[in-house]
């Protein structure tokens, strides 16, 4: 019997052995590859040597990024990269990444063309729901699944429904997918999606560049949701086929497809987008914003340190000069990206307003290291979450905006959009 | 663990992992130490104050944010006997049945009670009983295949099972 299924349903159901799969429904299905990094998976090293297991499941399949608190920044974490790269060495994992080589997961693996449309990727951190960008079923679990993951090849999944979001008409200058996905979250909140599958699409997603493409789904579990996706065009078939390490076959939905929502949105009117303290959910358009000063401004991180985002801020930043009581810190997500930022001389701008610029890590976005905030103090982040403390003491603040807006908001001083920087309007 | 009881400890909606277990204290892996940070930055009188047994309630979407299984492991390190909240973030939710900590759904719960009301959780029959304020609330029932991981004591016991 033909029953209609969304991209979603399609990756499960042909990773699971099953003509057809159904909401609600539980499946084991078989993973194309897993991932943890440098906090998630010591824990999972753990689980795997307390089941006394001999071997992974495939030595290709099985990516280790330590990327988090690296290059190490004190000596307990020191200690947890030292347990992942002798895991590492000891099981012969073709993709194990160390200083040097390493960049932000999620913006690495699908740089290397290790995650590709039509797969069934799993990774013990929240955002792994970033290479639905590609095409592909994505989505974070946690350190005693990845464990069995790495053993069995295999994950327990609960099928999602999904909800489909359409995005119609013209973006504004300056709005990115970055602004699209944090409306989106200010409309449906921070549990608007749980458990569910976001689907994006329209004209406005037809258009937009992979690298957008990619902010979008990394921000799906911003709204509680188990993936978020987009339908792989040429667009991303072209990004895959220079980079992938393996062959890959896309897949698409039906278009008789049923969903438990459709959201239909025209973008025209829509600005820039501010996260307020102290949830993804708490959005302002940028006029709205009023005076909020800044001590930090941060332009990196999973969602927001690819090759578009720094362009985007070395637009804004070109000949200015950083306000002299904010640090304005920029982290190009990975070596590749570095290196091109550098070819291209964005990292010149950058040094000549003022700003430092950090080797590819998480660091600050999660209070890390290299740029955390002391108590009272204000940033504002191209990241993805401005929890309490997120970024250092439980007394300073986070909001989160695209890297125009970093970028500008760090040469005023105050947040603020690349149109009140003089000839950006 | 049919029977659970102890004193309550509520909190709100969007109760996230970074609240829960600060990424300050993500560079360790040992329970016993991440227990003692437990919920710090959302109420750092918190962990002095807890008895063994004692009970927390969140609102909805509790556990939200990262993946870490730092945020069950230092929940159930702590001595808190189990989580209930109107709603569970799916990582969260997962990585508690992987690990073993009980998580009851239960909106009416989790709407109702009020810090330091005496509950009795009863798994077997499916309900929470607020001794303080004379009250019975619904729970969510797990779906079978959880069912079958809980009993099978948690997920890599379940693969070993079927596996190794
Ligand atoms: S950049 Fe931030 S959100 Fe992304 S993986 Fe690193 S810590 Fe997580």
């Amino acid at each position: 019997m033909y029953v209609p299924m969304s991209i979603t349903h399609k990756i499960l159901a042909g990773h699971c052995g099953k003509g057809s799969v159904r909401p609600g429904e539980f499946i084991k299905a078989r993973v194309d590859c897993c991932l943890g990094n440098d906090i998630t998976a010591p824990l999972s090293i753990n689980e795997f040597e307390r089941a006394r297991a001999k071997k992974v499941f495939d030595p290709e399949r099985v990516y280790l990024v330590p990327d988090h608190s690296t290059p190490n920044k004190d000596i307990k974490s020191a200690q947890l990269v030292k347990q992942v790269r002798d895991f590492a060495i000891r099981h012969g994992l073709k993709y194990y990444f160390e200083v040097g080589q390493v960049g932000i997961e999620h913006a690495l693996l699908p740089e290397q063309g290790l995650v590709l449309p039509g797969e069934l990727i799993i990774g013990a951190d929240s955002h792994t729901c970033t290479y639905g960008a590609l095409g592909a079923f994505a989505t974070g679990i946690g350190s005693t699944d990845l464990a069995a993951a790495m053993i069995t090849g295999e994950v327990w999944l609960k099928v999602p429904e999904c909800i489909k979001f359409i995005y119609k008409g013209k973006p504004a200058a300056w709005v990115t997918g970055k602004d699209l996905i944090l409306y989106t979250i200010g409309r449906i909140g921070v549990d608007g999606a749980l458990y569910m599958g976001m689907e994006f699409t329209g004209n406005v997603i037809d258009d937009l560049p992979m690298d957008d493409r990619f902010t979008m789904c990394n921000m799906a579990i911003e709204a509680g949701a188990k993936n978020g996706i987009i339908t792989p065009d040429q667009k991303a078939v072209d990004y895959c086929k220079e980079r992938a390490v393996r062959p890959f076959e896309c897949v698409s939905g039906d278009t008789d497809a049923s969903y438990r929502e459709v959201f239909e949105w025209n973008v025209d009117g829509i600005e820039p987008q501010v996260a307020f303290p102290h949830l993804p959910s708490n959005v302002k358009p940028i006029s709205e914003v009023g005076t909020v000063r800044i001590d930090q401004s941060v332009i990196g991180s999973c969602t927001n340190g690819r090759m578009s985002d720094l362009r985007a801020a070395a637009k804004v930043l070109k000949g200015e000069k950083v306000h002299p009581r904010v640090r304005l810190i920029i982290i190009p997500a990975t070596q590749r990206i570095y290196r091109e930022a550098m070819d291209e001389g964005l990292l010149a701008a950058f040094l000549d307003a003022g700003a430092v610029i950090s080797p590819p890590t998480c660091g600050p976005c999660l209070g890390g290291h290299m740029g955390v905030l002391a108590e009272g103090e204000r940033a504002i982040a191209t990241t993805n979450r401005n929890f309490v403390g997120r970024m250092g003491h439980p007394k300073s603040e986070v909001y989160l905006s695209n890297p125009a807006v970093a970028a500008a908001s760090a040469i005023l001083g105050r947040i603020g959009g690349p149109g009140e920087i003089k000839g950006r309007g | 663990m049919l029977k659970i009881k102890g004193r309550a400890w509520k909190y709100g909606d969007n109760i996230n992992t970074d609240e829960i277990i600060p990424a300050r204290y993500l560079n360790m892996t040992e329970p016993e130490e991440l227990a003692k940070h437990c919920l710090e930055d959302l109420d750092k009188g918190f962990m002095p104050r807890i008895k063994t047994g004692d009970i927390l309630v969140g609102g909805k979407n509790f556990g939200c944010g990262s993946s870490r299984e730092h945020a069950p492991i230092c929940i159930k390190a702590s001595g808190l006997s189990c989580v209930i909240a109107a709603s569970f973030a799916r990582i969260f939710f997962r990585n508690a049945i992987n690990i073993g900590l009980p998580i009851i759904e239960s909106e009416k719960a989790s709407l109702r009670i009020r810090s330091g009301d005496e509950l009795e959780v009863l798994l077997g029959e499916g309900k929470v009983v607020n001794l303080t304020r004379g009250e019975e609330y619904e729970i969510t029932p797990y779906p079978a295949f959880m069912q079958e991981l809980i009993s099978s004591g948690g997920l890599m016991n379940y693969i070993k099972g079927a596996i190794l």
